[in-house]
């Protein structure tokens, strides 16, 4: 029995504990930590090189519906991979930059919050999910905050009410799920979903209404967005830009239940009606902020609404060549939005010097979605994947691309040509070199964007055919 | 060489100034030089077959996915181009190695002329339409790095910024109508494309496409009414002037009108909206070059004005004119870089550029009014020079369109004659106007060399055209028609010809109006004009303030605002989706009420009420909470949940209780923050809400799942397959046990965040210096640690942490487990801490909370894992039963370990947050008590 589909939860779990057990100098606590993101990445890179076959994982040896299953199919796997390649660098920054030893605990929460975000990929389990949600929820909470201050604090506030509003939510829905269906396995539910008596159906209909709600409000959709940008913007750098994956949350769920259960029966299509106008308004509102917000984090903050514009118009398209625009955007965003919130971080803590500039200006190419870097590309895949409804889409994709631009140009020329009064520091050369590798990223998605994409195709393939992630829930082996 | 290497070279070239930077600027400048000139030896190098009408391809996978390929392509029209962009690219860095100031960081200006060459060299070279929208925009970033060049200035970033809006918004609007030709064609390569000539204008979607690729084009090559960027785009250094004006950038617009010439071209809506704008933009440039006193404004005009000569051309959609306009192409980048170095000689000689201020330099400057005079010549079209040829060219085509076109045409060509007598004459003749610092001379052949080389081509080219001109512009003009035109370019070709008496005439034309200039000048000054600048500018504050105003409102950081809004969307979006789909009502039978639950469902109504009614008073607020929660327990107990109650029991009070001890650090009261008409809002919406959530609950309840529930089994295999029979038991810590653990953790780490919020309180700052400031509430009992309390909880202490494990350990078959078991321990021991105080209880903690979560974390995991050793997976349980000697014999179970886990979490977490809210109140200045309780506490104080 190989136990590696579980380990990506577990690694950072136990070492988070470990920290709490015996590391109380930061040294230490680094070098676990470091430990934590390195191996996270090895089980990851291990788990891809698997192949796509989803395969289950049975906890406590109960057969499927009854336990908890986690499957590593091509999406977790996928989004795991994202997650690593995000973490470790920004490890290295928070290190380099010295924000973790700004408050306690930053290294024990970090690494919770991986097993936060690894057990929200894995698991196969509707209420699990949620498990997973509160997990990441509070982990993310705690990192927020981290360092303390009054404006932190206060929009530390926003977030975590807005957010267990949203957990609520998450019980209403699952627990209408329940009642329905008496199921909260994902690949059961599947099964069962198209099979709901007329009676069932309106109910059913709420349960998948509230559930995408609670999707949309860790995806920052519109009109559910407004804890992201004073979040984004008070957190410490480095904890904003691994933030840039969590909204990918809500992208990932709504990609996943979408395709496996909410678009048949009772529920077919309803997702994909609500999200595009949602979506659409999502992108608008993110380059509006871009234009209108007077600083750098408050800026890459409603980028990262506008990505997620651009990647749930794609996710409601609900084709299998629109989630292959999805996932690439979502990856490209996610290297991107990173950058970026460490960019402003640099700039903001040590002043506009020629690295970081030159820095910003490609984080903020990467993030307007121009060339040379993956967000063009990523654009064109969209547009094309889009084109049905060509008139309204690409004409909205365009303009907030454009207003993207002139906010960055605007913002980029102000802060790094115009003369300051104070003159930069130089940036720790670690902290440059992590942000750079994440830009790197982005330079290595955009050569090998035909493989990325074909590995991407049969992601998006594994999601249109659900029978073998529905087959991998139910064998038993052992007993 | 092969065309990827070309392409790659000024990229890799970008990399050598920085490099080369050492060993000097002559170095650095000389490594760009050395790539660029390779890159220009590989093109010529296919020059040959190019001439001979062959097209040399090279092609690598990139994204194929969208249709996106690494393709490049090299024809006629690419030939031209490329020569034009290498060949006077060479000429700019050599001039730019002596022009700029020895401040300017030479390695970095070098690489961004690179990195822009390269923009430049791929989209002449694409054969892929999707590569050439990338290094279209590309074009677009890195001339907004060169026009910005000096950054402290106002005028370089706001040109800068609206180039690149202006440019690169355009080049948006291109890559839709790129993907729309793609769509049509069925894909991207080029040779595709120009194969579908037929499909693309019977298309549906060929005028959207068109206008999409039109806007492209003509904001790139600043075709009016986007002519306006250009002009601020001077701003530049004039080497970068001299390289984006005269060869590259604004004639990528022209390349792409006529590489989409063949698929786009000879259609009305084509000729009326290319030839159109052209026109317009070829008389207004010139018509503003004539009025202006900037030596490089009125380049910068007259470029815009040749631009939509050659656009014009390209509008008319005739192989002549098509022809004609790639002759055209060649003699303006010769001629206008030439002036564009000359007019930067003369602003470093003369440290000015305002004509108004120059003047008299044909004595002082002799070279440079001698290079200068061609120059100018070929801009006006005299002979015999290659201004003249493409002039005559375009006459003759305009002559074969007839009607206003003809006027408009000779009109333009005779503004141009205008415009560079004046700025020929100003320059260069009479004496000296201005009082000029420092006296104006010739510079070193750094500088003149390059624009001396172009004038030699200039003027070459104009006597010896079908030798230096023809070939190129006949292989470029076949690549655009597909037919390969017989060029005569002669600067005579008889009186008969049309051409020569328009031309004759406009050169009459031109010198009058230099000759009425002054009345001119008179009659401009007071018309009104638009400024283009102020109303882009106009635009974009706008923009800036709309999106200002939405901030304020989608951003202004308001909880209650955004919160009513959020669940305002669930409302209306639970609601709809329950009317559209088909409802049918449950079918269990209702439990019969009785009095005792309608009462405290009563209760439980008028607590939740007033605690909302009272929830400014917090302690009163605190208090009715404790009440729901209590009723709610009786509820779980009264239908037949005693696990849940038992554990809604304990949470309640141990919450309460800490929450209780947190009230002290507060105000007693919460401000009124809300308006009433938000006040009420917010009761409409939460009582919708909560009679939403009420009907919710009430139509789940009564009904039975569609399906068998799972629940079904867990019941049925709890002791058989769980070893328990206290099924709610083995769900938490076996069927379920992995949410189990998720939960634990996130208790463990909320007592963490606890723990370092406090700690950040405690940090020197505003809420630690609050705290210090802080004054003891007087409070109402006297006593402070009564020796009544304080035995009291001495006694209970092993009692209460016996039952602990009692119900730890019976948690598997009854109601029990770790969760409540940790919190029953938790509140006997808090309870310590409220009889004798934090100090004196907290110097007799020996265990760090920290430990306990951990251990408790690790524990749970320790017994997951533990389950691989037997080979089966994480949290696999195992039970048994044992018989020891002299005890009864009584069941094991790996889950009693895990609940164990469960049990250090809980404990951890509330110990934790306790031992935070004591050193709060420490820090706060509470009196650390000398002794257990009151009594020996005076004892001990008394001497």
């Amino acid at each position: 029995m190989s136990h590696l589909v579980i380990a990506p939860i577990l690694l950072p779990a136990v070492l988070a504990g470990l920290i709490l057990l015996v590391a109380r100098g930061i040294a230490l606590q680094r070098l676990i930590a470091l430990a934590g993101a390195a191996g996270f990445l090895a089980l990851a890179l291990l788990l891809a090189g698997r192949g796509g076959a989803p395969v289950a994982y049975h906890l406590g040896n109960w057969p499927a519906p009854f336990g908890i299953v986690l499957i590593a199919d091509g999406l977790s796997v996928l989004m795991l991979l994202l997650l690593a390649v995000v973490a470790l660098p920004v490890l290295v920054y928070t290190m380099a930059s010295g924000w973790d030893a700004r408050g306690r605990h930053f290294h024990a929460l970090f690494l919770f919050l991986l097993a936060g975000l690894a057990g929200a990929f894995l698991t196969a389990d509707a209420f699990n999910l949620f498990v997973f949600f509160e997990l990441l929820l509070i982990a993310s909470y705690g990192l927020m905050v981290h360092g303390g201050g009054a404006g932190r604090l206060r929009a530390g506030i926003q977030y975590v009410g807005f957010n267990l509003v949203g957990s609520t939510l998450f019980l209403f829905a699952l627990a209408t799920i329940y009642a329905v269906t008496g199921t909260l396995n994902m690949a059961d539910l599947a099964q069962k979903w198209p099979l709901l008596p007329p009676g069932d159906q309106a109910l059913a209909r709420v349960a998948a209404v509230l559930l995408l709600m609670v999707f949309a409000v860790k995806g920052a959709l519109v009109p559910l967005q407004f804890w992201l940008p004073g979040t984004y913007a008070a957190a410490p750098g480095p904890v904003a830009a691994l933030f840039a994956i969590m909204t990918k949350v809500g992208a990932y769920a709504a990609l996943r239940l979408g395709w496996l259960v909410f678009d048949a029966g009772p529920t077919a299509g309803m997702w994909a009606e609500l999200l595009q106008p949602a979506a659409l308004a999502t992108l608008a509102l993110g380059a509006v902020g871009v234009l209108g917000s007077r600083d750098l984090p408050r800026q890459a903050a409603f980028a990262a609404i506008g990505s997620m514009g651009l990647v749930f118009l794609c996710v409601a398209a609900a084709t299998p060549g629109a989630t292959v625009a999805a996932l690439y955007y979502l990856i490209h965003s996610t290297l991107a939005g990173a950058a970026l919130f460490l960019v402003a971080d640099l700039a903001g803590r040590r002043g506009a010097s020629g690295p970081v500039a030159a820095l910003f200006m490609a984080s903020a190419i990467a993030v307007a979605g121009l060339p040379p870097l993956s967000g063009f590309l990523g654009k064109i895949l969209l547009l094309q994947a889009l084109e049905a409804q060509a008139p309204l889409i690409w004409s909205a994709v365009l303009l907030a691309s454009f207003l993207t631009i002139l906010g960055f140009a605007l913002t980029g020329s102000a802060r790094f040509w115009k003369a300051r009064g104070t003159a930069p520091t130089a940036a720790e050369p670690l902290a440059l070199a992590a942000t750079g590798l994440l830009l790197a990223g982005l330079v290595a998605m955009t050569l090998l964007a035909g493989p990325l994409t074909l590995w991407l195709k049969g992601v998006a393939e594994g999601l249109a055919d659900p029978a073998p992630y529905i087959a991998a829930t139910a064998p038993q082996s052992g007993g | 060489m092969t065309l990827a290497l070309i392409a790659a070279l000024p990229f890799l070239g970008a990399f050598l100034p920085g490099l080369a930077l050492r060993a000097g600027r002559g170095a650095a400048a000389l490594a760009a030089a050395l790539a660029t000139a390779l890159a220009l030896y590989g093109v010529m190098s296919h020059a040959p077959a190019v001439l001979r009408g062959e097209v040399i391809r090279w092609q690598a996978g990139w994204l194929p996915e969208a249709g996106l390929m690494f393709s490049l392509r090299l024809d006629g029209l690419g030939l031209l181009f490329a020569t034009l962009i290498l060949g006077i690219g060479l000429l700019i860095i050599l001039y730019a190695r002596f022009y700029l100031d020895a401040a300017d960081p030479m390695g970095r200006f070098l690489s961004y002329l690179m990195l822009f060459q390269g923009a430049m060299l791929g989209i002449v070279l694409s054969g892929n339409l999707l590569m050439l929208a990338v290094f279209w925009e590309l074009t677009s970033l890195t001339s907004f790095l060169l026009i910005g060049w000096w950054s402290d200035r106002p005028d370089g970033r706001q040109g800068a910024r609206m180039a690149l809006a202006v440019t690169g918004g355009g080049g948006l609007a291109m890559l839709a109508g790129v993907l729309l030709l793609g769509r049509i064609a069925g894909g991207f390569e080029l040779d595709t494309v120009l194969a579908a000539r037929d499909q693309i204008q019977a298309s549906p979607v060929y005028l959207p496409a068109l206008l999409l690729i039109l806007l492209g084009a003509f904001t790139k090559s600043a075709q009016f009414p986007f002519h306006f960027w250009l002009p601020h785009a001077m701003a530049a250094p004039t080497p970068v002037s001299a390289y984006l004006h005269s060869a590259t950038m604004v004639k990528a617009g022209l390349f792409l009108m006529a590489r989409l010439w063949p698929v786009l071209a000879g259609t009305p809506e084509w000729t009326a909206l290319v030839a159109g704008a052209g026109l317009v933009t070829l008389i207004l440039g010139a018509a503003i070059a004539l009025f202006k006193t900037d030596l490089k404004a009125i380049l910068a005009y007259s470029t815009v004005s040749h631009l939509g000569l050659i656009t014009f051309l390209l509008g008319l959609g005739t192989e002549a004119a098509a022809a004609a306009a790639m002759v055209h192409i060649l003699a303006h980048a010769s001629f206008k870089a030439a002036l564009f170095m000359l007019a930067g000689i003369i602003d470093h000689a003369a440290h000015t550029r305002e004509i108004d201020r120059l003047g008299g330099l044909r004595q002082q400057m002799p070279l440079t009014f001698a290079l200068a005079t061609l120059a100018a010549a070929a801009m006006a079209g005299l002979p015999p020079l290659n201004g003249f040829l493409s002039k005559e060219l375009m006459l003759e085509a305009a002559a074969h369109a007839g009607g206003w076109v003809v006027v408009a045409a000779v009109a333009g060509a005779a503004l141009s004659v205008g415009y560079t007598l004046r700025l020929w004459s100003a320059t260069f003749l009479g004496q000296t106007r201005g009082p000029l610092d420092h006296p104006p001379h010739d510079p070193g052949p750094g500088l003149w060399l390059a624009p001396a080389l172009l004038v030699a081509l200039v003027v070459a080219s104009g006597l010896a055209p079908m030798l230096l001109l023809a070939p190129l512009a006949q292989a470029a003009a076949g690549a655009v028609t597909g037919h390969v035109p017989h060029l005569h370019l002669a600067l005579w070709h008889g009186a008969e010809v049309p051409a020569l008496w328009l031309s004759l005439g406009a050169v009459g034309a031109g010198l009058a109006l230099w000759g009425l200039w002054p009345r001119l000048a008179t009659l401009w000054q007071t018309s009104p004009r638009p400024d283009a600048k102020a109303i882009f500018e106009a635009l974009v504050a706008g923009a800036l303030a709309l999106s200002r105003a939405v901030l304020a409102r989608a951003d202004s950081g308001r909880l209650s605002g955004a919160l009513a809004i959020a669940v305002g969307a669930m409302l209306a979006g639970g609601l709809w989706a329950f009317l559209t789909g088909s409802h049918m009502a449950g079918t269990r039978p209702p439990v019969p009420m009785d009095l005792a639950v309608l009462a405290a469902t009563a209760v439980l109504a008028v607590a939740s009420l007033a605690t909302v009614v009272l929830h400014r008073q917090r302690l009163l607020a605190l208090l009715f909470i404790g009440v729901v929660g209590l009723l709610i327990a009786l509820g779980f107990a009264y239908l037949a949940a005693p696990d849940l109650a038992l554990t809604q029991i304990t949470v309640e009070v141990v919450t309460v209780l800490l929450m209780l001890l947190s009230l002290s650090f507060l105000p007693r009261e919460t401000p009124a923050e809300s308006h009433p008409w938000r006040r009420a809002r917010d009761l409409v919406l939460a009582a919708a809400a909560g009679l939403g959530t009420a009907a919710l609950a009430f139509a789940l309840l009564s009904r039975d799942a569609a399906f068998a529930p799972i629940s079904a089994y867990h019941l049925a295999q709890s002791k058989p397959g769980a070893g328990g029979t206290n099924a709610v038991n083995t769900i938490i810590v076996d069927f379920r046990g992995f949410d189990t653990w998720g939960e634990i953790t996130v208790l463990g780490i909320a007592a963490l965040i606890i723990f370092a919020l406090a700690d950040a309180l405690l940090s020197p700052g505003p809420a630690n210096d609050r705290l210090l400031a802080r004054r003891e509430d007087p409070g109402i009992a006297g006593d402070r640690h009564p020796v009544i309390l304080v035995m009291a909880t001495r006694l209970l202490l092993p009692v209460a942490l016996m039952v602990a494990a009692y119900i730890f350990l019976r948690g598997h078959n009854m109601p029990g487990g770790g969760f409540v078991a940790g919190l029953v321990a938790a509140i006997a021991l808090m309870l310590q801490y409220l009889a004798s105080g934090y100090g004196w209880s907290e110097a007799r903690r020996r265990l760090d909370a920290h430990l306990l979560i951990g251990a408790g974390v690790l524990v749970a995991s320790a017994t997951g894992i533990g389950a691989w050793f037997a080979g089966r997976p994480f949290l696999t349980s195992a039970y048994g039963y044992l018989h020891p000697w002299p005890l009864e014999e009584f069941e094991w179970a790996t889950a009693a370990v895990f609940d164990l886990g469960v049990f250090l979490c809980v404990l951890g977490a509330v110990m934790l947050a306790l031992a935070q809210l004591s050193r709060l109140a420490q820090r706060g200045g509470e009196r650390v008590a000398s002794a257990p309780h009151d009594v020996l506490a005076q004892r001990e104080d008394r001497p």
